[in-house]
């Protein structure tokens, strides 16, 4: 494989090499990055789990270890339930529908189009801008009043009676709020299907043609299984991706209307730099955490043994 | 005849497909450039009466030039310092084989399944007692302990693959570690350089919840902030509004386009979480 192996320096000086512990290099090396990640990353990791158990509120330098009480609190509280239940339908809504639309696209553009090349950037674009951005342009399409964006063009075609409110209607803001991520993101679930696309031999195709299968045949039978190591990471991607979703909450129903968009991410939020419960924040922070680890875990284990069944 | 339609009409279809997705940015667009008030008797699709109007107060009104330059700033100076920390980094880890380089590498990676959630309280509690809230380094501090991981993982899953006997020859003729860094292993690099930059930098360009934990209210609020402290006080001016959002969109967008193939490619391959 490497390049030593096929024509090595003469084995004395190799050895001589090996043997010499000048050739490793020094330890001063990992030292900038790992003093960076343990500030960054690791020791606030760490105390978020252990504030968890605590009423911490950011302001006296005392934390009272309370035990459970912030996860009981959580449990019983509408906010912090509607956010977990409203995480996991996002989170769902977001990887089923993205999915399905990033593999239309890919298949759309995969085809010998003239305007292949031109249509993969335009439908990738959305995925570099800013999730803020996204959430102000849809915030004016889905504006209620009817003179303007979605609900105009509705009336314009004839099919007032489809207009709606979309994001103040509790039963459709979440869905709303899916769109959104999905006309960002459909792009991005297209490249990695398109890079899945042009790792299938086109030998495998051929000789279904001269067997004289049809062409749903050869998407169940080729296409479909052999795109299995970028569906994987697509799911997952997208999964893990809604689970943290939070810009757009934010930004275009701020988790109304009541709680029907609170996400856990728009909640530890509020708990921990609205209202100062620090302690609160934390433990919402690591029941979400453990989520994000468990799903991609599992997802991870489920989505390997469907590659491996194939 | 027909054969002919049959080949156009999936081209047709995508073609219109894509439309239908660049309507939201068509729309954003025109609305910006015809003045407020305008709208009322025109449809926004309309060409008459457009101007810069709304693109001057715009630029006036959410001081966009200098939260331009500090998005610059603090996007170019966190991702040069993530290049170069992750691959010096990654130059250790990829070489030594001690039980201790393992053990390191396993807990970088570990960063990259962490969600950064977990940290973000403890972590502003911390930057707020160093006195480093309303600073650019704060937020700069962050970006580099949070870009790490990853990009340390892609640069040494790269440095693993190749050979070490270009490094070797440099030090049988008397290169110290660095030299042999900054000579062969940086330039060995190159390809995951570019992917990184690219992912962390549009990362760091677009990312909202951070600044606005960390600088918002200050002079080095970056874009996305200082857009959304605008259009908290324009709401109802959508030209306005939406001439600040194609002012902040735009030079993303240039490199997008400039860059496109090489962007798109440095999304397939270095996916992250």
């Amino acid at each position: 494989m490497s390049r030593a192996e096929v024509s090595p320096p003469s084995d004395a000086v190799a050895r001589a090499h090996r043997a010499r512990p000048a050739t490793g290099v020094p330890v001063i090396f990992i030292v900038p990055a790992l003093v960076l990640y343990v500030f960054v990353v690791v020791y606030p990791s760490i105390s978020g789990i252990t504030y968890a158990f605590t009423d911490w509120n950011g302001l006296t330098a005392t934390r009272g270890f309370v035990g459970f009480r912030n996860f009981r609190e959580l449990l019983g509280d509408d906010a912090a339930r509607a956010a977990l239940g409203n995480t996991f339908r996002l989170a769902l809504g977001v990887m089923v529908v993205q999915n399905a639309a990033g593999l239309l696209l890919a298949l759309g553009t995969h085809a010998r189009l003239r305007s292949r090349f031109v249509l993969r950037t335009l439908f990738f674009a959305p995925a570099v801008t800013s999730t803020l951005i996204a959430a102000f342009l849809w915030q004016y399409i889905y504006d209620p009043s009817g003179r303007q964006g979605l609900n105009a063009l509705l009336g314009s075609l004839g099919l007032g009676t489809w207009q709606q409110d979309w994001l103040g209607n509790p039963d459709l803001a979440l869905w709303s709020v899916v769109l959104v991520v999905v006309w960002q993101y459909a792009g991005y679930s297209m490249v990695i299907f398109l890079a899945g696309l042009q790792g299938i031999p086109q030998e495998l195709y051929e000789a279904a043609d001269i067997d004289g299968a049809s062409g749903a045949r050869k998407f169940w039978h080729i296409t479909w299984p052999l795109l299995a190591p970028a569906l994987t990471l697509n799911l997952m991607l997208s999964l893990v991706g809604g689970l943290k979703l939070f810009d757009q909450v934010f930004a275009m129903t701020g988790g109304g209307p009541g709680y029907a968009t609170e996400t856990l991410s728009t909640l530890v939020y509020k708990q921990a730099f609205v209202f100062g419960h620090y302690g609160l924040g934390t433990a919402l922070a690591f029941m979400l955490a453990i989520i994000v680890a468990a799903v991609s875990l599992i997802q991870l284990n489920l989505l390997r043994a469907r590659e491996v069944s194939e | 005849m027909t054969a002919r339609l049959r080949l156009l009409a999936p081209e047709i279809g995508m073609v219109l497909v894509g439309l239908l997705f660049a309507l939201p940015i068509g729309m954003l667009v025109m609305l910006s450039l015809h003045p407020q008030g305008q709208l009322a008797t025109v449809p926004w699709y309309s060409l008459r009466g457009l101007s810069l109007e709304n693109y001057v107060q715009a630029w006036r009104a959410a001081n966009l030039g200098a939260a331009l330059l500090s998005s610059v700033l603090i996007t170019g100076l966190s991702v040069a310092l993530v290049v170069v920390i992750s691959s010096v980094a990654a130059y250790y880890l990829a070489r030594v084989q001690s039980r201790l380089s393992h053990s390191l590498y396993i807990l970088f990676l570990l960063g990259i399944v962490l969600p950064a959630q977990l940290a973000l309280v403890p972590l502003y509690s911390t930057m707020k007692n160093l006195g480093l809230l309303g600073t650019p380094w704060g937020l700069i501090l962050c970006y580099v302990g949070l870009q790490l991981p990853f990009s340390v993982f892609l640069y040494a899953g790269f440095l693993r693959t190749r050979t070490r006997s270009y490094e070797e020859a440099g030090l049988v003729d008397g290169a110290t570690h660095t030299q042999v860094f900054r000579y062969i292993v940086l330039p060995l690099l190159r390809p995951v350089t570019g992917t990184v930059l690219i992912l962390n930098g549009i990362f760091v360009w677009n990312d909202f919840l951070t600044p606005l934990l960390y600088v918002s209210g200050t002079p080095y609020q970056t874009l996305p902030v200082a857009i959304y402290a605008f259009v908290g006080q324009y709401t109802a001016q959508w030209g306005i509004v939406f001439a600040g959002l194609v002012m902040s969109m735009l030079p993303i967008l240039m490199v997008y386009f400039a860059l496109q193939r090489s962007i798109i490619q440095g999304f397939a391959s270095g996916v992250k979480g």
